[in-house]
């Protein structure tokens, strides 16, 4: 390894900016004669629109001018997508209703797009708004999964008379039923997992451009993946053709998942920007970020499982019901499906698992991917019922596990996913060495004579990530590959860019990419330039998003350098004199295999381009290569999380007392920027499990809209971290990587949970555990009981 | 119109600008100085502290015409060139950020933090001062570090007191 190469912890390259406030984020993006968008949203859950009266609107100081639904459609702009079909059991198509980007005759979510006011300043179009008149039928709404499937209830798409987007299911019924049968012990478990707001630091923003000199458009966004956003609103939305739209995601303030979508928002600013012959920006407020970005998680789950007398798993049997809130978010059906229910095998060995979801409209903000996306629902079912399984045969939990764990690879699930390496006991012993678990019971009783209920809890988590095999998930409905690209092109002088299809919003590739570049060329680090985020740049590329951009993206940037390095390896050989088969590389320097000739990489380089010793026809001049890199299979990151806390029973405050996280995430290439990324994820996960949880009232109004009624994770709530690691290197990529951005988010709420409800004695509390739910839980007397 | 004059990282600006304008837009819009963020215009998540007059304060909710005639800092005001203020070098050193969004609005708070409570500061203290600043990214745990250290490196730089 050197200084900067592979496994090094270097410092951030992007850093310098960032501290210094020269960061260039979508808000920061000003162009000449722009003009100010705001969206007039609906009040309403659920409204027909009778009418809108925009004239008193458009005498406004400052307006330039206002958009409905009706001049999209005259512009025949199409609606939003959801890119991946789900089929039902019987084999029925998903039904997704349309998506338009400003309302046509109903709305149906608080929050839902109903117009937009285009201004001078962004306080005039704010002011505009105001004096819009609209006149709503107002419907009755559907808020929660269990009335929207009632039969007469209000439907929210014509498309799906009973608000049931479909009924999927996977894995083997009938063998899952016989397992059933002859189980000694069945654990039942009735588990919600809660309603979350990703809440990014930066709010979405996007600045739409256009050239009516070359008919180009441009548009600014925060996206984890702006390729997507391209092909979406040019071959979908009709915005244009791709080689006339133009779509760069600057510096993005984080994603977590929220900005993979393509919105109503950037399609309009895009738009109007022709419309009104200026630059049009929008900016979301945070009251706007809750109402609109796309929510993660609500689950409701029912699960059983069934154990034989010495606690080996026989069978898992869950029924899901899933909200995709009011429309079909770009990515959202898969979430559900199969992000979800094929992780429900986790670490374990089960011969047989049945699983059924209903993904159900409702009217609130529509639901897709947050950090985790479905692999933190699994991971909760799971190891929620494992841990209650191991308590009701009262078994140790960290010895049921091991009883259960898989241990030979590669190892096929009942549940589509074939794990092809890890180490679970591994991860377990060290964590439990970590952890002190030994001396738990003396913790426990120190506690006790404070008065505080000691609790610790496991979660033994898998995911899938690197995401994915295209051929795979095109079998299972994605409209999509999952590939990535990569292109080197090496400079005259030997400095290098990179252009990656990949995303960087926090992760660190500037650092981490040019760590393989430099390892793989010898050349410093700072002779490396990441480019991505920008479609006239990069030519195509997925995104950053599923762990995947290591796995998946740096495995495309290994190839690109394999062909460098041959292509480098002939240019030497001419200027060596040499064959190229005789031609070693090496720390950076070229030399000929049993010889003192040798040429270092920056003089072949300038070799490659001035083509002076090798005929042109025989071999092309320059040195740039390019390769996409389509994964064989996904990767499986896991791990063993535990978390031991102190709950003060006369005021249900939960503290976290200490963290051990052993996570397997294959190689590493930066050390410092993965547990970076592991406390990141964990910090989420103890969010959604003591403080986070989205709520609406009755009537369908989000009343958890602002960070004074949503509780974010805050510096005071969560403990510092100890995080280790194990490793076995991934067999499916040349790095050996498997991705490590969404395990703490994962592993954490079932940690948090078992040891809550470890530390009060009973199973009968929900997420999130807020000081007055544990409260209230510890006030029940009654025994264990099996609700949630 | 109202005219603000403020002086802004030692250098003096005059601006007609709307009554109703923020702090954060004088900065951002009339000076073109966005490294100050907006993250939640309530003044919860800290993104927009800037220093007035030598005290944190949240710019997202403080008009500009109230602070007329005041000396404001930002985070383009804290490294002098080249060289970083002690506390922005262990950010970087500690790995204090990640997408980097809340980091300008950390690091001006915890050079105030400095100011208030001096250059040895224990986690407890430093995770109880962070109250007013959100980061989704890194989970506090190298932000706590980073600041330690860079109150460390403060009193030895003698920048304490700035």
């Amino acid at each position: 390894m050197s200084g900067t190469g592979i496994g090094a912890r270097v410092l951030r390259k992007e850093d310098f900016r960032f501290i210094t406030g020269k960061g260039q984020y979508t808000d920061d993006v000003n162009r000449y004669g722009q003009a100010h968008a705001v969206f007039l949203r609906s009040p309403h859950a659920h409204a027909e629109i009778r009418s809108i009266k925009l004239d008193a609107a458009r005498a406004m100081p400052g307006v330039v001018d206002i958009f409905t639904g009706d001049d999209l459609a005259a512009d025949k702009i199409g609606g939003l997508i959801c890119g991946w079909m789900i089929h039902s059991k019987d084999g029925s198509p998903m039904k997704a209703g349309a998506h338009p980007a400003l309302a046509q005759g109903k709305v149906r979510y608080v929050g839902d797009h109903v117009a937009v006011v285009i201004a001078e300043t962004q306080a005039q179009a704010r002011d505009a708004i105001e004096k819009i008149e609209v006149d709503y039928k107002v419907l009755s709404p559907v808020v929660a999964m269990a009335d929207a499937v009632k039969k007469g209830a209000p439907v929210i798409h014509d498309v799906a008379s009973d608000n049931t987007v479909y009924n999927w299911s996977l894995g083997d019924e009938a063998g899952t039923q016989a397992a059933f049968a002859k189980a000694a012990h069945v654990t039942k478990l009735d588990i919600v997992n809660n309603r979350l707001v990703p809440n990014p630091m930066e709010p979405r923003a996007a600045v739409g451009d256009y050239d009516s000199g070359t008919g180009g458009f441009t548009l600014y966004t925060t996206s984890q993946n702006p390729h997507v956003a391209r092909l979406v609103l040019s071959a979908f939305i009709g915005i244009a053709p791709e080689h006339k739209l133009r779509v760069i995601a600057p510096d993005v303030g984080g994603g977590f998942g929220s900005k993979i979508f393509i919105y109503a928002e950037e399609t309009v600013c895009v738009w109007a920007a022709k419309k009104v012959g200026r630059p049009v920006k929008w900016v979301a407020d945070r009251t706007e970020a809750f109402l609109s970005d796309a929510h993660g998680r609500d689950h409701v789950t029912h699960a059983e499982m069934a154990l034989d007398a010495s606690g080996k798993i026989l069978g898992l049997r869950v029924k899901t019901q899933a909200n995709l809130g009011a429309y079909l978010s770009t990515f959202s059906s898969c979430v559900p499906t199969y992000l979800y229910a094929p992780l429900l095998s986790g670490q374990y060995d089960i011969p047989a698992i049945y699983v059924e979801v209903d993904g159900i409209y409702t009217n609130t903000a529509p639901v897709d991917a947050y950090r985790g996306a479905g692999r933190p629902e699994a991971t909760f079912v799971i190891e929620r019922m494992v841990e209650v399984a191991a308590r009701e045969l009262k078994q140790d939990p960290a010895a049921f596990r091991r009883k259960n764990f898989v241990r030979s690879f590669p190892h096929q699930t009942p549940v589509i996913m074939c794990y092809d390496a890890g180490d679970y006991d591994a991860a377990m012993t060290k964590a439990l060495e970590m952890s002190d678990y030994k001396n738990i019971g003396a913790r426990k009783a120190a506690s006790a004579k404070k008065g505080l209920l000691r609790g610790i809890g496991f979660s033994a988590y898998i995911e899938a990530c690197g995401i994915a095999p295209s051929a795979a998930v095109g079998s299972l409905g994605a409209g999509v590959g999952l590939w990535e690209s990569a292109e080197v092109r090496v400079n005259p002088v030997g400095t290098v860019e990179i252009l990656t299809g990949s995303h960087s919003h926090g992760q660190g590739h500037e650092t981490t990419f040019a760590q393989l570049v430099s390892e793989r060329l010898g050349i410093p680090i700072d002779n490396v330039a990441i480019v991505h985020g920008d479609t006239d740049k990069v030519q195509m590329g997925m995104g950053t998003y599923g762990s995947r951009s290591g796995a998946v993206g740096m495995s495309a940037i290994s190839k690109a350098l394999d062909k460098i390095e041959a292509k480098a390896k002939k240019v030497a050989g001419f200027v060596l004199e040499a064959s190229p088969d005789d031609i070693e590389f090496k720390d950076g320097k070229f030399s000929v295999r049993g010889t003192d000739k040798e040429i270092d990489f920056g003089s072949v380089a300038l070799q490659a381009y001035i083509a002076h010793k090798f005929n042109g026809q025989e071999l092309e001049p320059g040195l740039k290569e390019s390769a996409f890199w389509d994964p064989t299979n996904f990767t499986f990151p896991a791990g063993v999380h535990i978390c031991e806390l102190e709950i003060d029973p006369a005021t249900g405050v939960t503290r976290i007392d200490r963290w051990t996280a052993v996570d397997d995430f294959g190689n590493v290439i930066n050390p410092m920027i993965v547990e970076g990324q592991v406390h990141g994820g964990i910090a989420q996960g103890v969010g959604q499990a003591l403080l986070e949880g989205a709520v609406y009232d009755a009537s369908g109004q989000l009343v958890t809209a602002s960070y004074m009624d949503y509780s974010m994770p805050r510096a005071g709530d969560l403990p510092s971290y100890d995080v280790g690691m194990t490793q076995t290197a991934c067999p499916s990529n040349p790095l050996g990587i498997k991705g490590c951005g969404e395990a703490g988010a994962i592993a954490a709420p079932p940690a948090v949970m078992n040891a809550i409800t470890d530390a009060i004695g009973h199973e009968g509390i929900a997420m999130p555990a807020t000081p007055l739910a544990v409260w209230r839980a510890v006030q029940k007397t009654a025994p264990r009981a099996a609700a949630e | 119109m109202a005219s603000v004059t403020l002086t802004v990282n030692g250098k003096s600006v005059t601006r007609d600008v709307d009554p109703r304008t923020l702090l954060v837009e004088f900065l951002r819009e009339q000076l073109r100085m966005t490294g100050t963020h907006v993250g939640c215009d309530t003044t919860q998540c800290g993104c927009c502290t800037v220093h007035v007059n030598g005290e944190a304060m949240k710019s997202c909710t403080l008009l500009a015409v109230a602070v007329n005639g005041a000396t404001i800092t930002t985070i383009e005001g804290l490294a002098k060139g080249e060289d970083l203020h002690p506390m922005q070098a262990a950010f970087r050193e500690h790995h204090g950020l990640q997408c980097g969004f809340c980091t300008p609005g950390m690091i001006m708070s915890a050079v105030d933090m400095v100011r208030r409570k001096g250059t040895d500061l224990d986690d407890k203290t430093i995770r109880e001062e962070l109250e007013g600043n959100i980061c989704r990214c890194t989970g506090y745990h190298n932000i706590v570090k980073a600041i330690h250290y860079g109150a460390e490196a403060m009193g030895k730089a003698g920048t304490a007191a700035e």
